[in-house]
């Protein structure tokens, strides 16, 4: 087995031994439930639009809490040093540790499938948004993961790791906000380096390649900028 | 050359503008066990931080295996053990869960790693402790699992970190005779401050003070380096001493004080005109004949007269504090006496 699904294996096992998992999950669902179900019995409608609707900004709360621990933790009680001692590269003990959070955000979304599900037998669920949504909701949970995990890299202390990834997923919230607020030259920079804007076309069923691109993009650069920071210890 | 499983170079180390390993050159030949002596900040967990490729080194070069630390790194870390100070271990996992882990790691073969795990479990007594959390694992508990960690993969290399760092006194016979046994065709590298275990397990010492490599060689060689002898003398000094002992006294350590070759001679004890006299001698000569001579010459009745062996102590305090340390240090050893500073040094670290 390559080292990378070793660590993401160590790691998952390390959430699900730890409450981390069980509550990251319960207010997950409590709070996209409660958006749910009020919009199914006030407004009489079957739909899963404010349930995506509400992700760019849950996310910006629950992923940092689930990403903080990831390398803040092994650098701050010294198992770090051990961890890399032995036969491994620096880029497959991030890319473990990703997945073992994309594993856990991955378990939460096939939960809320329990959604989807209902408005199936209450009407014509409209699938390719469903589809598209779910995509689009694993795609931008992996960017705010690669940040999130990019924070952590960068501090031994997790609360420091929270506040700076709530803090960088929020600029990129904030962009799709201010578009009109700043020169029209910028405009299209701004609008395309919003988190939540490629979220909303994917949303709609239209899977265009800019808006996978930009997720895959935003992973990339957070993992590099992460096995970077790793790696720095060498040259410090 | 090809018994030469470590190969320093030079290697240097910078934290910023204060530097903690300075040009520090060794080899470490197969079948050694090599011990890593120095105080607290000399720079020994940092030279095997590099060893093991954890950091890099500032300039110089080290070769473990025949492999460059920093280019092939991940060859290198194929080939060692390594347990660095205070066992860092994941608190969340249980000691099974843990080795599980660390052979997967290192891509031991499924079908072998749990007969492997069991045995090297074993031979570090973690049979019973097995299901438990690591957080929840005593000191040496943890020190054990620490090494069976280092050990499970059966590296050509073993560096450990203060390996006996917590265990009780039955514990570190033990680990010491493991290491002696893994020694014979392997290589280790300890690190320690505790003097009596470097005799009791290493055939080669270095001494590092400093950042600097002040001594390598085996603990005889070392010990021979410091020549200069140490004397013990008990003299009875007759009917004169019942009258005016201090004096008697005073004037027995003057007379010996001026013989040749003496360095100092301290008053230890005088009673019922039984004086002991501690001297140092101020060359590598035997002073033995001449203060026989003198108790002979003087009428001085010679109760015992004992060349005191140098100790390992001398040597890494005579290398690693300044010289001014020097006198202070023995006088107080001649008080305490070796073994009980033996055990001061072990109960300090």
């Amino acid at each position: 087995m390559n080292p990378a699904l070793v660590i993401s294996k160590r790691e998952i096992r390390a959430y699900f031994n730890s409450p981390v998992a069980y509550i990251v999950v319960t207010v997950f669902m409590i709070i996209t439930g409660y958006l749910f179900f009020t919009q199914l019995f006030l407004e009489k409608q079957a739909d899963l639009r404010p349930f995506f609707g509400v992700m760019p900004l849950l996310f910006m709360f629950l992923i940092p809490a689930i990403t903080m621990r990831l390398l803040a933790e092994e650098k701050g009680s010294g198992t770090l040093e051990l961890l890399i001692t032995m036969p491994v590269r620096d880029w497959e003990v991030v890319v473990g540790k990703f997945l073992a959070a994309l594993f856990l955000l991955c378990t939460a979304l096939a939960l809320t499938l329990v959604f989807a599900f209902t408005v199936k037998t209450l009407g014509p669920l409209d699938r390719g948004p469903a589809i598209g949504g779910y995509l689009g909701l694993v795609l931008m949970g992996g960017a705010y993961i690669a940040i999130g995990l990019m924070a952590s890299s960068l501090t031994r202390n997790q609360i420091v790791a929270f506040i700076v990834a709530f803090a960088i997923s929020f600029t990129l919230f904030l962009f799709g906000k201010l578009t009109q607020f700043v020169p029209e030259a910028l405009q299209p920079i701004v609008s395309f380096l919003s988190i939540d804007g490629h979220f909303d076309n994917i949303g709609r069923g239209v899977v265009d390649s800019r808006d996978v691109i930009y997720y895959l993009s935003v992973i990339g650069v957070c993992l590099l900028v992460a096995t970077t920071s790793l790696e720095s210890r060498k040259w410090k | 050359m090809s018994d030469v499983m470590i190969q320093v170079e030079n290697l240097t180390k910078d934290y910023g503008p204060a530097r903690a390993v300075d040009k520090v050159t060794f080899n470490v030949r197969k079948g050694e066990v090599l011990g890593f002596l120095g105080p607290n900040g000399a720079g020994k967990s940092t030279t095997m931080k590099m060893l093991t490729c954890f950091l890099a080194p500032t300039a110089g070069t080290a070769k473990v295996a025949g492999f460059d630390v920093f280019t092939a790194s991940l060859e290198v870390r194929r080939r060692i053990g390594y347990l660095p100070e205070d066992t860092p271990i994941y608190r969340d996992m249980t000691v099974l869960e843990y080795l599980q882990f660390a052979a997967e790691m290192r891509g031991m073969d499924p079908q072998k790693s749990p007969a492997r795990i069991k045995e090297i479990g074993g031979r570090c007594g973690l049979a019973e402790v097995a299901g438990k959390l690591v957080g929840e694992l005593s000191k040496g508990y943890r020190q054990r699992l620490g090494l069976a960690q280092a050990m499970l993969h059966d590296p050509d290399i073993l560096i450990l970190d203060e390996p006996t760092s917590g265990l009780d006194p039955n514990q570190i016979v033990e680990i010491r005779s493991l290491i002696k046994e893994i020694g014979k065709e392997r290589t280790v590298i300890l690190s320690t401050h505790i003097l009596p275990e470097v005799q009791a397990t290493c055939s080669r010492i270095l001494i590092i003070s400093g950042g600097k490599l002040v001594a390598d060689g085996t603990p005889e060689a070392l010990r021979s380096r410091e020549k200069r002898g140490r004397y013990r003398v008990v003299l009875h000094a007759g009917g004169a001493a019942f009258r005016a002992p201090e004096a008697a006294q005073e004037a027995i350590r003057a007379t010996l004080s001026r013989l040749g070759g003496v360095g100092a001679c301290q008053t230890v004890t005088g009673e019922d005109g039984a004086y002991t006299f501690g001297i140092d001698a101020a060359t590598s000569d035997d002073l033995r004949p001449l203060l026989f001579k003198a108790a002979v010459d003087n009428k001085w009745t010679l109760l015992e007269l004992v060349r005191e062996s140098v100790s390992l102590e001398d040597v890494f305090r005579n290398l690693t504090t300044g010289d001014d340390a020097r006198p202070e240090a023995r006088s107080d050893d001649k008080a305490a006496g070796a073994d009980e500073r033996k055990t001061a040094m072990e109960a300090q670290s």
